[in-house]
């Protein structure tokens, strides 16, 4: 029983994820300006950090926790990166 | 594969499912408000409904999960939920920033401009550096 | 000896969430985490000076439920577009705390809850440019920003 529900669970919010990952990419692919290209990447891989979780709860497994605290640090590092280039023109002044 | 779930109790099952399904919805739902709404300053709004109670639920879920499943406490996950809500305001000021910057820059659309004099001046100056990206 | 005993302490906790909990990586973590607030005092950033910590977890709690109240009516805003138009805009406000830490908190609430964001904060005549997805009762956001969080921040922060 809890099998079957935890199952389904997991099923419908990785469609979901994965459908949030495919709007935002159009999002980023279609963007008018370049600000909304990069806030576009970054919904792309807080939901792709999300998407790992699930695996995680899935197939109960903890490595797939590790890597999604990379995915959300590497992340974090490249959207200020990208948001300060916008800002300056360079990155490192 | 999710053999190793299925020695949890059924009530856990649903907690887990509920805030799951709770998570990946709202992170759906921003998405969809992100693709829609039609300026960069209200499409900022949108994907923090996944980067609070999206995250907040998905991590609920796991910790859950986890906890029942290996019967000792596990909430690790909660590093995940501190870092990301700390960490996406200042992407979104930053890129708020540079996009209020850029705007005034180019003089297009209807932002407030800034009150102080001194910085427009230098922001006029300085700012005609980025502007076809 | 110890400059930072909130960091020290902070980063001794993720020290043993990320490893689990031994004694040999309680020995580590505390190692790392001492040596890791030495190498932050040479950096001297301002030191946070709490007042009444105590009422820490109330913002929390206030913060909370917030977050799940403005969760929602931006999801309605978000699921009927187009049926009923929503009125964005841009807003000033000016703040009375001056403590660079409980701004940087007022900042990270406010941008955190979906609905409102943070743009730009001016240090020389202390206003706030912020961006509402709802707009409708401008005299309503002024006082839940003065009110609900301002006054509890320069409770909290001396």
């Amino acid at each position: 029983m809890s099998a079957i529900i935890l199952f389904t669970a997991v099923s419908i919010a990785q469609l979901m994820l994965a459908a949030a990952m495919a709007i935002a990419s159009v999002r980023m692919f279609r963007g008018p300006r370049a600000q909304d290209r990069i806030i576009g990447l970054d919904t792309l891989y807080i939901n792709a950090m999300l998407l790992l979780v699930t695996f995680g709860i899935g197939t109960g497994q903890v490595i797939y926790f590790e890597s999604a605290l990379v995915i959300g640090m590497l992340g974090f590092v490249a959207t200020v990166a990208l948001a300060k280039f916008l800002m300056r023109g360079e990155v490192i002044e | 594969m999710i053999q190793p779930a299925a020695d949890i109790p059924v009530w856990a099952a649903i907690a887990v499912a509920f805030f799951l399904l709770v998570g990946s919805g709202l992170a759906l739902i921003g998405a969809i408000g992100f693709l829609r709404l039609p300026t960069f300053y209200e499409r900022i709004h949108a994907p923090t409904l996944g980067t609070s109670w999206g995250i907040g639920g998905v991590m609920l879920a796991s910790m859950i999960f986890f906890t029942v499943s290996s019967g000792r406490l596990v909430f690790h996950e909660i590093l995940i939920g501190i870092f990301v809500t700390v960490t996406t305001p200042i992407t979104f000021m930053l890129l708020a920033r540079a996009a209020l910057h850029r705007d005034r820059a180019e003089g297009n659309g209807n932002v407030p401009d800034k009150q102080n004099k001194s910085q427009v001046a230098t922001d006029v100056l300085v700012g005609s550096g980025s502007r076809d990206v | 000896m110890l400059p930072y005993p909130l960091l020290t302490l902070s980063l001794i906790l993720m020290w043993l969430l990320l490893n689990g909990f031994t004694p040999g990586h309680l020995v580590l973590g505390i190692l790392v985490a001492v040596f890791a607030s030495w190498a932050m005092a040479s950096l001297r950033p301002d030191r946070p000076r709490f007042a009444k910590w105590y009422l820490l977890p109330k913002l929390f709690g206030i913060v909370l439920y917030d977050i799940v109240k403005s969760n929602i009516a931006v999801a309605l805003i978000i699921l009927k577009i187009g049926r009923r138009s929503h009125n964005p805009g841009f807003l000033t406000v000016e703040l009375d705390i001056e403590n660079h830490v409980a701004v940087a908190v007022l900042a990270v609430v406010l941008t955190s809850t979906p609905g409102s964001a943070w743009l730009e904060y001016d240090s020389n005549d202390r206003t706030v440019l912020l961006h509402v997805l709802d707009l409708d009762n401008e005299a309503q956001w002024r006082d839940m920003i003065k009110n609900r969080y301002e006054k509890l921040l320069m409770e909290i922060f001396a």
